[in-house]
C-alpha cells in the first residue's frame, strides 16, 4: 500500500497543527461555532446527539495492521471501546471529547492516518473496489490511481468550499463493485484498442434527497489526462453548481440542468485551457505511485479445490461460510476473505477494539499485514493461502466474524440512524436487528441467495438505500418513525434505483413486511433466478398487493 | 484607518470601496476608488479618464469573463465572498492570474476570515480586506500554516509530483 514519504507527512503534520489551533480557538471563544462548523467538519467532526463524531479517512479502503492497530487504540483509549465502518470505506468514532480530538489526529498522524475532508463541501475519501489488486477480473488496478486522486484532492485550495460534498470511485474490473455510476465522478479504468489506458468518465450520479445514475461524459480519457480533466469538471461545478438551496446543490442538478451534454461541453471548453498543462500525470509519477501497489510476496502455489472440498463435506458450516464469504483470487492458491461485521444484534459494520486488535492481528499471520474494509461495511483479508483457510474460519468463528452471510439479505448496509445520528428522521439499527432475527434460518437465507437490503434512517441516504434490491427508508411522520419501502434498486454496473412501494410502515411491522417481500420472490421466481432479476422481471405490482392486503 | 493584509503584510487601506448602489454623479474625481461591476459596464470610459486609481470589484455571481478584456484598466479587482463558505471567487482568482495574466492586486473582500487565507492566496489574491471582527495580526499565521501543497495553483505552478526530491 501506499507509504507516505516525506512530503506526505509533511502536509498531515501541519494539518493536525493546524486543527489543533482551530480548536484552541474555538474552545477559548475566539472562534464562534459558524465559522468553527466547516473547519471541523472538513476534519471529519460532526457534532451528535450524544458527543461528536469523528470519521477517520480510510483512503480507498486499504489498512496496515499497524493502523487498525492505532484504531483499536483509539477505540479504547477515547471511545466506548467501538469503530464503526463506514459506507464510504471510512472508519468513525461516536463518542470522543472535542477536547481529544487534536490528539486523536496527532495519534493517527503518526500511523499515516487523518481525518482530512472526510466532511463538508470538499472533495471526500475517493473509493474503490474492495478487491482492487486480487480481483480475477480486474482490467487495471485502480489503487494508484484512488491515491494519485487524493493527494491532488487533499487541500486543493480552489475546491474546498464546493456548493456541496462531492464524491468520486474508480472501479477497474469487469464487475463494478464500487458502485461508480451513483457517485458525483465515477471513472471506470479501461484499455482502448490500443492497449492504452484511459479512463471512462461518468458525472452527476448520486444518492441523497434526488438519486440519479450519473452520466458519462467521455468514453475515452487519456490517463495523463486524469488531473486536468478532473480540474475542469470541479472548476465548472464550483463557478455553475447552484448554492442557494442545498438540496439541489450537487453536481448531478448542474448536469440535469445543463443536460448532460451542454455539461460536457462546458467541461471541454475549461479543459482545453488546462489539458497539457503542468498537472499533465507523467509517467514516472504513476510509476512511482504504482511501486506501492504491486503484489506482495505470493508463493507459487496450485489451487487448493481437492482439498477444501473434502473439508466442504467433513464440515458443512465451512462450506457455507466458504461459499459467500471467500472470493476468487487472481493468484492461484489464494483467495480473499470476506470478514463479516453483520452478525445478528450488533450494529452493522461495528467492531470492537478487541476485535480490531485481532484483524491486525489476523492481517499480520494471514494476509500480508494489510486488511481493506468495503463500502458494504465489512473487512476484508485479500491474500490468505487456501491451504490455511480451514484454520482461518476457525480463527474467524472464535471471534465472531464468521457469520456466513455476505451479500446475503441479513449483510444489511445500515447507517448508524437515530440511535446516534443527529441528522436522522428515524432509527435503522433497530429494523436491521428485526430483519436479521426473523430470517435467522441459514439454509432459508441460502436459499434466498444474493440480495442487498439497504437502510437510511433519512433522506441523506448514508445506507444507499436507493441502490439496494430492497432499500429502507426512515421517514418522520408527525413525530412518529415510519420506514418507506423500495425494490428494485442496484449499485452494480447495470445500476438502478429503487422505486417505493407504497405508504411507509411502522417499525413493529418492518419484519412481516420483508417476509412477504420474500414470499413474493420466493413463489414467483424461476429457477436460479435473483430477487432483483425476479423484481425486473415481474415488476412491484404482486408485491405491492401481498403487502398492503388487508388480510394476510 | 481600517488595515488590510497585502503581500502577507498589514498595511493601511487607501482604497474607497464603492457600495453596490453607488452613482456615478457622486463620484470623487482624485480618490482611488473600487468601484461595483455594474458601474463600471455604465460608465467605464468617464472612469478610466478620473484622476485617481481605479478598481472594479464583484460579487459571488458575476462572472470574470464580462471584463477579461478590459483588465489593464483595474489597479485592484476585488471579489466578494458574501459568505467565507462561498467558493465561487476561489475559481475566478484562479482564472485572472493563470488564464488572463492580471498582475494587479486581486482583493478579498465580504466575509473573509483568518482560516481561508492559505487556500486563498494559493489561488491567487495577495490582498485581504478582513471582516471587522478577525485579529488581523494573528490571521497572519494563516499563510504559514502548510510547509507543502499537492496540486499546482497560482502560487506555485507545478504538481507536487513534478517536484518531488
Amino acid at each position: 500500500m501506499y507509504v507516505y514519504d516525506q512530503y506526505d507527512q509533511n502536509i498531515v503534520d501541519d494539518r493536525v497543527k493546524q486543527f489543533r489551533d482551530q480548536t484552541r480557538r474555538y474552545l477559548a471563544g475566539e472562534l464562534g461555532e459558524a465559522e468553527f462548523r466547516p473547519l471541523r467538519l472538513q476534519n471529519g467532526l460532526y457534532i451528535q446527539r450524544f458527543a461528536p463524531m469523528l470519521r477517520i479517512a480510510v483512503p480507498y479502503g486499504l489498512m496496515s495492521s499497524t493502523q487498525v492497530r492505532m484504531l483499536a487504540k483509539i477505540a479504547r483509549d477515547y471511545d466506548k471501546g467501538y469503530a464503526h465502518i463506514s459506507t464510504r470505506q471510512n472508519v468513525q468514532f461516536n463518542w470522543p471529547d472535542l477536547e481529544n480530538v487534536p490528539q486523536i489526529l496527532a495519534e493517527l498522524a503518526t500511523v499515516q492516518m487523518h481525518a482530512i475532508q472526510t466532511s463538508g463541501n470538499c472533495i471526500r475519501n475517493t473509493t474503490t473496489d474492495q478487491f482492487a489488486g486480487v480481483a480475477k477480473d480486474e482490467v487495471v488496478d485502480p489503487r494508484p490511481w484512488c491515491e494519485i486522486i487524493r493527494q491532488w484532492s487533499t487541500f486543493h485550495p480552489e475546491f474546498s468550499h464546493l456548493p456541496r460534498k462531492f464524491k468520486i470511485a474508480v472501479n477497474g474490473a469487469v464487475s463494478d463493485r464500487a458502485a461508480i455510476e451513483v457517485h458525483d465522478i465515477g471513472l471506470e479504468a479501461v484499455k482502448n484498442a490500443a492497449g492504452e489506458l484511459g479512463f471512462r468518465v461518468s458525472v452527476g450520479g448520486g444518492l441523497g434527497r434526488t438519486p440519479v445514475v450519473g452520466s458519462f461524459i467521455n468514453e475515452f480519457l487519456p490517463w495523463q489526462h486524469l488531473i486536468t480533466y478532473l480540474d475542469a469538471i470541479l472548476r465548472v461545478y464550483n463557478r455553475y453548481g447552484r448554492r442557494d438551496n442545498k438540496y439541489k446543490a450537487r453536481i448531478k442538478i448542474l448536469v440535469k440542468a445543463l443536460t448532460p451534454e451542454v455539461f460536457s461541453e462546458r467541461v471541454n471548453a475549461e479543459w482545453a485551457h488546462l489539458k497539457d498543462g503542468p498537472s499533465t500525470l507523467t509517467e514516472a509519477e504513476i510509476q512511482r505511485v504504482a511501486a506501492h501497489f504491486t503484489d506482495p510476496a505470493y508463493r507459487e502455489l496450485n489451487d487448493f479445490s481437492g482439498e477444501l472440498a473434502e473439508l466442504d463435506a467433513q464440515h458443512p458450516g465451512f462450506a457455507r461460510w466458504r461459499q459467500r464469504n471467500t472470493f476468487a483470487h487472481k493468484k492461484p492458491g489464494y483467495v480473499a476473505v470476506t470478514l463479516s461485521l453483520k452478525p445478528t444484534g450488533v450494529a452493522p459494520g461495528d467492531v470492537t477494539d478487541k476485535q480490531l486488535d485481532v484483524i491486525a492481528d489476523l492481517a499480520d499471520r494471514y494476509s500480508f499485514k494489510e486488511v481493506r474494509n468495503s463500502h458494504n461495511q465489512n473487512i476484508i483479508l485479500a491474500d490468505v493461502e487456501q491451504s490455511r483457510l480451514f484454520e482461518l474460519w476457525g480463527e474467524l468463528r472464535d471471534n465472531g466474524f464468521a457469520t456466513p452471510n455476505i451479500g446475503l439479505l441479513t449483510d444489511i448496509i445500515c447507517c448508524p440512524g437515530g440511535d446516534f445520528c443527529s441528522l436522522a428522521n428515524a432509527k435503522s439499527l433497530p429494523i436491521a436487528e428485526a430483519i436479521q432475527r426473523r430470517f435467522d434460518d441459514l439454509d432459508y437465507l441460502f436459499d434466498i441467495g444474493n440480495l442487498d437490503l439497504n437502510i437510511s434512517g433519512c433522506m441523506n441516504a448514508c445506507g444507499h438505500h436507493h441502490v439496494g434490491h430492497i432499500g429502507i427508508l426512515g421517514v418522520d411522520k408527525k413525530g412518529q418513525e415510519f420506514y418507506q419501502v423500495s425494490l428494485g434498486g442496484s449499485a452494480g454496473r447495470d445500476a438502478s434505483l429503487a422505486q417505493i412501494l407504497g405508504p411507509s410502515f411502522a417499525q413493529e411491522d418492518m419484519a412481516d413486511v420483508i417476509e412477504k417481500i420474500i414470499n413474493v420472490y420466493v413463489e414467483q421466481r424461476n429457477e436460479e433466478e435473483s430477487f432483483l432479476d425476479t423484481y425486473r422481471r415481474i415488476g412491484v405490482d404482486l408485491f405491492k398487493e401481498r403487502v398492503y392486503a388487508a388480510n394476510n | 484607518m481600517q488595515r488590510i493584509i497585502k503581500n502577507g503584510q498589514l498595511i493601511d487601506e487607501t482604497w474607497h470601496l464603492l457600495p453596490k448602489d453607488a452613482a456615478f454623479d457622486s463620484l470623487p474625481n482624485c480618490d482611488d476608488i473600487i468601484v461595483p461591476l455594474g458601474l463600471w459596464v455604465d460608465h467605464g470610459p468617464a472612469l478610466k479618464a478620473r484622476d485617481g486609481g481605479l478598481g472594479v470589484w464583484l460579487d459571488a455571481g458575476d462572472e470574470i469573463e464580462e471584463i477579461a478584456d478590459q483588465l489593464d484598466n483595474f489597479q485592484v479587482i476585488a471579489l466578494n465572498f458574501p459568505a467565507f463558505t462561498d467558493g465561487r471567487h476561489s475559481s475566478t482568482a484562479y482564472l485572472l492570474r493563470q488564464r488572463y495574466g492580471y498582475k494587479g492586486e486581486v482583493r478579498a473582500i465580504g466575509d473573509v476570515l483568518r482560516d481561508q487565507l492559505f487556500a486563498m492566496q494559493r489561488c491567487g489574491f495577495d490582498a485581504f480586506a478582513l471582516r471587522e471582527d478577525q485579529d488581523a495580526e494573528s490571521a497572519l499565521l494563516a499563510f504559514s500554516e502548510f510547509s507543502e501543497v499537492y496540486q499546482a495553483s497560482s502560487d506555485q505552478t507545478l504538481p507536487l509530483f513534478r517536484r518531488r526530491g
